[in-house]
């Protein structure tokens, strides 16, 4: 997605904040669109959930679509990512086609990971994706070491690991964090601040009150975003990557969101008010975004209305396709555990 | 001839194979705690830091989970790093990072990725450093599919070994049992790999076979020695590979000898010995037995310091004399 052109990005002199000023109308279109994607697709597979088309369970970020968006709208496929058990926003910033994410719903071999990941693993190593993890703080390392080789091999990528608010508690933050600090490593650190850990508050569970303030002990900045301002986020993201390209290292970004849903199915909403919830759905990143593109005069309401009619086509589209995928052969049961000897 | 006899001790053995594969290829490098200029808490690495510089040698904070899983995602992005835990029993701080990452990465992508990382392991007791530095944990690491285990019994395997779990696409667990360092042995010079998978028959025997890994091979060697003296003819199988197993060098031994003991440092319970008895115990050479299986097993305990302590923990080479031959007359 990325390669911002300065060329032909939206006008000039009309003093607009950087992330308007330094994206073309056709990449903020973009970034709409696959906002709309992470939220359709999220709609539809909850929906197939509840249809009994799928199994098991899975983690929705409806809310939380624009950090992984802003994001991600500067990484090229050379850049990794590392995401979490609530990664879907994550995989479809990256550029993850929705056909093969429902096809890994549905447990196909058409799937991202074959039908063998499902919901929580869904990953596109082509496209530097790493995939989610089902392990709180998993991708930390993870990304710490793509970033160290990254380093190694002497490119200016940069590593990016999404976490969430429940992860700055485990012990790998600490590790990854002072490691990455200590070699100067290209990675940016993405909390996606949803303020539960399932149901636990942060005000319970950490005892700073913002994550990012948690950056000074690593000697890194530590910067605090609207992170359901897609602009915010983009911005923070922007100093980030120039940090980490010119060899200063990493930088933790704290995004302050919220889950509009529960944790993941079983979820029972018993820890938090109605008004609470009702509260932030009035803070929606989506129309905001749309009203900001709109109010710039950079997309109209018909603009506006064909990225959400794309959308709806492509997840309607994807749904059908996966769910004429094929459905693994019990005998494959073992492909993939090596890689010597394995059936390609 | 001199070529022949070349020697080297096994820490000598580790130390070049880790020199051979960075001088072979730019993207092997080296993580652990205290590897470089110190030369590694057991001074396998040595000097190696001066040769290939602190970007191929990196002192890593003593941060095991974090340096762990540093190694494995640089392993997904294209690196071969092998990382070396200080002592074997350290990695219970990585298990994470090892166990639901490494060793399942590729699978649960689908086939998509491949984590060559290799983790070093210095295990076993005799050093005196007791409870939380002289266990043998291989069994934990043999029941995690996606994972490789080895561990030679000389340095010439220690080298070869070596090279074939860093040139393996997979995740490999080396363990190198810590009273082997100073042993000394005939090493190839150059390149050259011990397949992973493949155990060794080290001595031809009829009358029982002994299946061992690493300080244990000597043990069962030496005990085989004693019992030639009474007439008593022990074949004794280097396993060499914990996982995946080779089945079928064991079935074929027991089916010649009859009779199978497994000798191994880790606990007993659960542990190596469970399951090549459980493998004979299901395949053809169960027919074949003229005596239960036995097994020679650590301790139910934890390593004692005490040095009498430690010997009892687990089975010295008296022991196995003395359970060898009463497998071989004791019974039928």
């Amino acid at each position: 997605m990325a390669a911002k052109s300065a060329t032909k990005s939206v006008e000039q002199g009309r003093n607009l904040r950087p992330f308007y000023a330094n994206h073309t109308p056709e990449q903020l279109k973009e970034a709409l669109r696959r906002m709309w994607l992470v939220r359709r697709f999220e709609e539809m597979a909850e929906e197939s959930y509840i249809r009994g088309l799928t199994h098991g369970t899975m983690h929705l970020s409806i809310g939380q679509e624009a950090s992984a968006v802003g994001i991600c709208l500067e990484l090229t496929d050379k850049d990794y990512i590392t995401s979490t058990h609530r990664g879907h926003g994550h995989c479809i910033g990256k550029g993850a086609e929705v056909k093969y994410m429902f096809a890994e719903f549905f447990g196909k071999e058409e799937g991202y990971c074959r039908g063998r990941g499902g919901s929580m693993h869904i990953a596109d190593p082509a496209t530097g994706n790493l995939g989610a993890n089902g392990i709180v703080g998993g991708g930390l390392p993870l990304a710490t070491g793509a970033a160290l080789a990254i380093k190694k091999r002497g490119s200016k990528d940069v590593a990016v690991c999404f976490f969430g608010d429940g992860a700055n508690n485990e012990g790998a933050f600490h590790e990854s964090l002072n490691i990455a600090a200590v070699w100067k490593l290209p990675v940016i650190y993405v909390c996606e601040n949803n303020q539960y850990g399932m149901s636990v508050s942060t005000e319970r569970s950490t005892a700073v009150k913002d994550v990012a303030t948690r950056a000074a002990a690593y000697n890194m900045p530590g910067v605090i975003v609207d992170g359901n301002s897609i602009a915010d986020v983009n911005e923070a993201m922007t100093a980030a990557m120039e940090r980490a390209r010119n060899g200063e290292g990493p930088t933790l970004i704290e995004c302050k969101t919220y889950r509009t849903r529960g944790h993941s199915r079983s979820d029972r909403n018993r820890y938090r008010s109605k008004e609470e919830i009702e509260s932030w759905k009035g803070k929606d990143p989506i129309p905001a975004f749309e009203d900001e593109l709109m109010a710039l005069g950079i997309l109209t309401q018909a603009d506006v209305e064909g990225v959400r009619a794309g959308v709806e086509k492509d997840i309607q589209d994807g749904f059908d396709f996966a769910t004429k995928g094929t459905n693994p052969e019990p005998s494959s049961l073992l492909r993939g555990v090596y890689t010597t000897g394995d059936a390609a | 001839m001199s070529e022949n006899v070349r020697e080297l001790s096994f820490s000598g053995a580790v130390q070049e194979a880790l020199a051979v594969a960075m001088e072979n290829d730019p993207r092997v490098f080296l993580m652990g705690e205290d590897i470089g200029v110190y030369g590694g808490a057991f001074q396998v690495t040595g000097d190696l830091v001066h040769r290939f510089g602190e970007d191929r040698v990196m002192d890593t904070p003593i941060s095991e989970l974090g340096g762990a899983g540093v190694a494995v995602g640089a392993a997904v992005a294209g690196a071969r790093p092998v990382y070396e835990f200080q002592f074997s029993d350290f990695a219970s701080l990585a298990m994470e990072q090892i166990v639901n990452q490494a060793a399942k990465m590729r699978f649960m992508l689908g086939g998509k990725v491949s984590v060559p990382v290799v983790f070093r392991m210095p295990c076993g007791s005799g050093t005196g450093a007791a409870a939380q530095h002289s266990q043998s944990l291989e069994a934990w690491f043999g029941h995690v599919p996606g994972l490789k285990v080895v561990e030679a019994a000389t340095p010439e395997d220690a080298k070869g070994l070596l090279l074939a779990a860093i040139e393996d696409p997979d995740p490999v667990l080396v363990f190198e049992h810590k009273l082997l360092y100073k042993i000394k042995g005939h090493v190839p010079e150059g390149h050259y790999t011990t397949p992973i998978g493949k155990a060794l028959v080290r001595r031809q025997g009829k009358d029982a076979t002994v299946v061992a890994a690493a300080i244990m091979v000597h043990k069962a060697l030496e005990a085989a020695e004693v019992l030639a003296g009474e007439g008593i003819d022990i074949e004794v199988i280097d396993l060499r590979t914990i996982r995946p197993i080779d089945t079928a060098t064991i079935i074929e031994s027991v089916k010649k000898t009859t009779r199978l003991a497994c000798v191994y440092e880790g606990v007993k319970t659960l542990g190596i010995g469970a399951e090549i008895s459980a493998l004979i115990a299901e395949s053809e050479a169960f027919d074949y037995l003229d005596a239960p299986i036995m097994r020679l097993g650590g301790a139910e305990s934890p390593i004692p310091y005490s040095p009498i302590l430690e010997k009892a923990a687990v089975p010295q080479t008296d022991d196995i004399v003395a359970g060898l031959r009463n497998l071989v007359k004791g019974r039928i």
